[in-house]
């Protein structure tokens, strides 16, 4: 088998970065603040790898819709490994404003302009957190989708999938072509060095596009009214020992 | 407007979110209808027709449902959509809704909103982003808004004084050619379901291996408490995935929740900080845990453990 898979790779603040609320509750601050590829994206990109060096993958595309900044995020996919990447530009209030049903729309296109049989991606974003990407895509090719993966084997012509599931695991099996989304214990990602995003993903082609080039409508149906800092929780009291624990448990009612 | 809630079920018993997503729904104002689908699930429907504050229940009992396949269910829901034209379609953010209701969405063309936690008003949802770092207020012009419900901010609505109504959904004899189930293995235990009990003892890093849960397990059972993991202690192999609390595990708001070894990163602490009352015990003073703790020990868990395990025996 020689699969041609899309991988989706996202930049998003970095998972270590403390999220400032902007003053006008409009978003959160981005500018000056460190970003990285989506860790989950990168568990996508991993699996992509390890099946192309078991021979099952002939070739990785990279695809991140974003600003310019975006082919970094890119270059950090080739570095991994990736054949050649795909950036979508999209700026400015288009970007703020892009959801996962348009990143849907585009990573659809792409499957079939570029005979794609697999795409991989992450099961969630850690900016937006909202889990739906992999599942629109699917639905919008009328491919099968085998979420929240943590184990994948290919069969004949089509997948074997272990899924993590509330209470445990499931398995099973999506004929190809398929959407995988990446859950946490899939794979450990391969570290790409600083020599290798300089030096191998350098070499390698990424194509610019637009959305209208691809025929996707990026207006908004989804409108932000506001963005607020979360409740504070008060921190109570630090107790001696663990007798004054369960006193304090008893007060509170709750053992 | 009428709200369609996809109940979630194992054919014999409904999922205790089903019931916090009936309250969501009932927020949205208007009628709501639930859809039970899946293989042999009368005693679900049955169960669903006593919850008070649903009208029509849709039941599409066929084989094509076994393992609440997307792929089977999307057609369905597709079909029910078109005949009954609902203004909201809601979900738990379970695995199950998760999965499902994106599909659903990009069917019908609309933008989902995923894990609510209140709804402003019928076009207007909030719900949590960057791991729970913000919170974020959404309108949605979609002409059917589809959403997934964080159980724990939503109660649970009673099960007993409802006179819905069954049905046979329309189309139920849909065909899935692209996916099979094969089985599922779930951790078996006789402790509660982590996302609905009273309350949920966790371990981090600090328990040092999977070998010292069981130290927790034992404070658990004396506690009729449910047992949880941080990232961390999943990520090192200590327990397994199904057990982690945090954005991108579980979200749990119990009474009581005992973090034992755990640092306290931002995105254990956005899986556990609606609880009500949080104890900490953690050797570090410094450990961000006691940031949120309303009681905190400083202390060794290796010591501090037996002896609370101890204490509560003779209470």
């Amino acid at each position: 088998m020689a699969l041609r898979v899309l991988v989706g790779v996202k930049r998003v603040i970095d998972y270590a970065v403390k999220i400032r609320v902007k003053p006008d509750n409009m978003g959160v601050v981005t500018e000056g603040v460190k970003h990285s590829m989506n860790p989950f994206d990168e568990i996508a990109v991993e699996e992509a790898m390890r099946l192309k060096e078991k021979k099952i993958v002939k070739e990785i595309i990279a695809v991140s819709c974003g600003p310019k900044q975006n082919q970094e995020t890119i270059r950090t996919a080739l570095a991994m490994g990736a054949d050649r990447g795909i950036h979508v530009e999209i700026g400015g209030k288009e970007y703020e404003n892009l959801g996962p049903l348009h990143v849907s729309k585009i990573f659809a296109k792409l499957a079939e302009k570029e005979d794609i049989n697999l795409i991989i991606l992450g099961k969630q974003a850690i900016d937006g957190d909202n889990n739906q990407t992999g599942q629109m895509t699917a639905a919008l090719l009328d491919w099968p989708q085998a979420t929240f993966a943590s184990e994948v084997t290919v069969e004949d012509n089509s997948l074997k999938v272990v899924r993590e599931i509330d209470g445990g695991l499931e398995t099973i099996h999506v004929k190809l072509p398929a959407v995988v989304t990446a859950d946490l214990r899939l794979n450990e990602p391969r570290y790409a060095t600083l020599p290798s995003i300089m030096q191998k993903a350098k070499k390698k082609k990424i194509d610019k596009m637009t959305p209208s080039d691809l025929g996707v409508d990026v207006t908004p149906t989804v409108e932000t009214v506001r963005v607020e800092d979360p409740p504070v929780r008060e921190a109570g009291q630090k107790v001696e020992t663990v007798e004054d624990m369960v006193a304090k448990l008893k007060e509170a009612g709750v053992v | 407007s009428s709200t369609l809630v996809v109940a979630e079920h194992t054919n014999d018993a409904l999922t205790p979110i089903t019931l916090n997503t009936v309250t969501a729904a009932t927020k949205v104002g208007g009628d709501v209808s639930c859809l039970v689908a899946g293989t042999n699930c009368s005693k679900v429907v049955e169960e669903l027709t006593k919850v008070p504050g649903v009208t029509k229940i849709l039941v599409a009992d066929n084989e094509s449902f076994k393992g609440f396949l997307p792929e089977a269910l999307t057609p369905l829901l597709v079909n029910a959509q078109k005949q009954f034209n609902f203004t909201h379609i809601a979900a738990g953010a379970t695995a199950f809704g998760k999965s499902l209701l994106p599909r659903l969405a990009a069917k019908l063309d609309v933008s989902p909103i995923s894990d609510i936690i209140s709804i402003e008003s019928e076009d207007t949802f909030v719900r949590t982003i960057y791991a729970g770092n913000a919170i974020a207020t959404v309108k949605s012009k979609d002409a059917v808004k589809v959403f997934t419900v964080r159980g724990t901010a939503f109660e649970a609505s009673p099960t007993s004084g409802g006179t819905a109504q069954s049905e046979e959904a329309p189309g139920v004899d849909v065909k899935n050619e692209l996916s099979t189930w094969e089985g599922q293995s779930l951790s078996k235990s006789d402790r509660p379901e982590l996302t609905s009990a009273e309350t949920v003892i966790s371990g981090g890093r600090g328990m040092k291996n999977g070998e010292n849960f069981k130290m927790l397990y034992e404070l658990a059972d004396l506690m009729n408490a449910a047992v949880g993991a941080s990232r961390a202690a999943v990520d090192a192999g200590y327990v397994p995935n199904d057990m982690q609390v945090g954005q991108t595990g579980k979200i749990v708001a119990p009474q009581l929740y005992i973090a034992v070894g755990i640092s306290g990163a931002i995105q254990h602490l956005a899986g556990m900080k609606d609880s009500k009352v949080i104890a900490a015990i953690n050797k570090d003073p410094e450990a961000p845990i006691f940031q949120v703790a309303d009681v905190g020990l400083v202390a060794d868990l290796f010591k501090a453990v037996p002896e609370l395990t101890e204490a509560l025996k003779k209470e």
